[in-house]
């Protein structure tokens, strides 16, 4: 008899909880975040673009420029992720600070020091692809099949 | 001079505001999103629509993961004009090998660097 109670207790304390949560649950705020995004991931773009300027004022060759302009990003993303910046950035910024290159270099760094104690083959090398790995295939795939039309179309017509 | 970089930002936030939309509305990671815009980013390269966004916005169209899609359309189509069928298979990675090789090499040195944390 008291231990019938006692389930039934339970079962009031849970449909409580169910019914609180659920109307308690956190909506995502949408216009907060793409205000965010749009702000940070503009600015990563225009810090880019200034490198990019910058490297060209040196005399270099535009295509060059464009390709250090990438190299110096991902130096940028991969070293304030090892310190800890980059996520502080990317906690308020979301998709602001997925999107451009240096949260591709984010990734990388960020899976691979959470696995790092699995070893330096399995964890650090295998981790490090997590994201990055995905994002190589699909883009060399892609531009692949994209080649095939291109140079088919080249041949007949 | 200040227009360039205007048009950097706008476009550069449009591409990241979009993603974050989406994040929002469905359940996908970044991950997913990361390949989305990547293959995204390769059909509009190759439908010669994301060749406007890059004159209009520099390295507003060329920073998002769109634009590492651009840049492997471009390298493939130069390839392939100069090489033929081989250049289909080589063009796309030797148009990012800058990109990726950077990516691995710094990737690597920092992760050994970075100290593991809990993120929540």
């Amino acid at each position: 008899m008291a231990k019938n109670e006692r389930i039934k207790s339970e079962e009031v304390f849970r449909e409580d909880y169910e019914r609180i949560s659920k109307k308690n649950k956190a909506k995502p705020e949408y216009f907060k975040n793409a205000v965010m995004a749009f702000l940070v991931g503009g600015t990563i773009c225009t810090l880019g673009q200034l490198i990019k300027n910058i490297i060209i004022g040196w005399g270099t060759p535009e295509q060059d420029a464009a390709l250090i302009t990438t190299i110096v990003l991902v130096f940028l993303g991969s070293s304030l992720t090892a310190f800890g910046i980059y996520d502080m950035i990317g906690r308020h910024a979301g998709a602001g600070s997925i999107v451009p290159i240096t949260g591709f270099a984010n990734s990388i760094v960020s899976c691979a020091v959470d696995f790092k104690t699995e070893g330096p083959v399995f964890g650090l090398g295998a981790k490090m692809f997590t994201i990055a790995g995905p994002v190589i295939v699909y883009a060399t795939v892609s531009s692949w099949i994209f080649g095939l039309i291109y140079y088919l179309w080249g041949v007949i017509f | 001079m200040f227009e360039e970089y205007l048009w950097a930002f706008v476009i550069g936030g449009a591409l990241c505001l979009i993603a974050q939309i989406i994040m929002d509305l469905t359940k996908l990671v970044s991950g997913e999103i990361l390949v989305i815009y990547v293959v995204a980013g390769v059909v509009l390269s190759a439908l010669g629509i994301y060749e406007y966004l890059v004159d209009l916005g520099g390295c507003g169209a060329t920073v998002p993961l769109t634009g590492f899609g651009y840049t492997l359309v471009k390298g493939t189509m130069t390839a392939v004009d100069e090489r033929g069928l081989i250049g289909v298979f080589t063009g796309g990675l030797t148009a990012a090998a800058g990109g990726i090789g950077s990516a691995v090499v710094f990737g690597y040195i920092f992760s050994l660097i970075g100290r593991a944390k809990t993120k929540y």
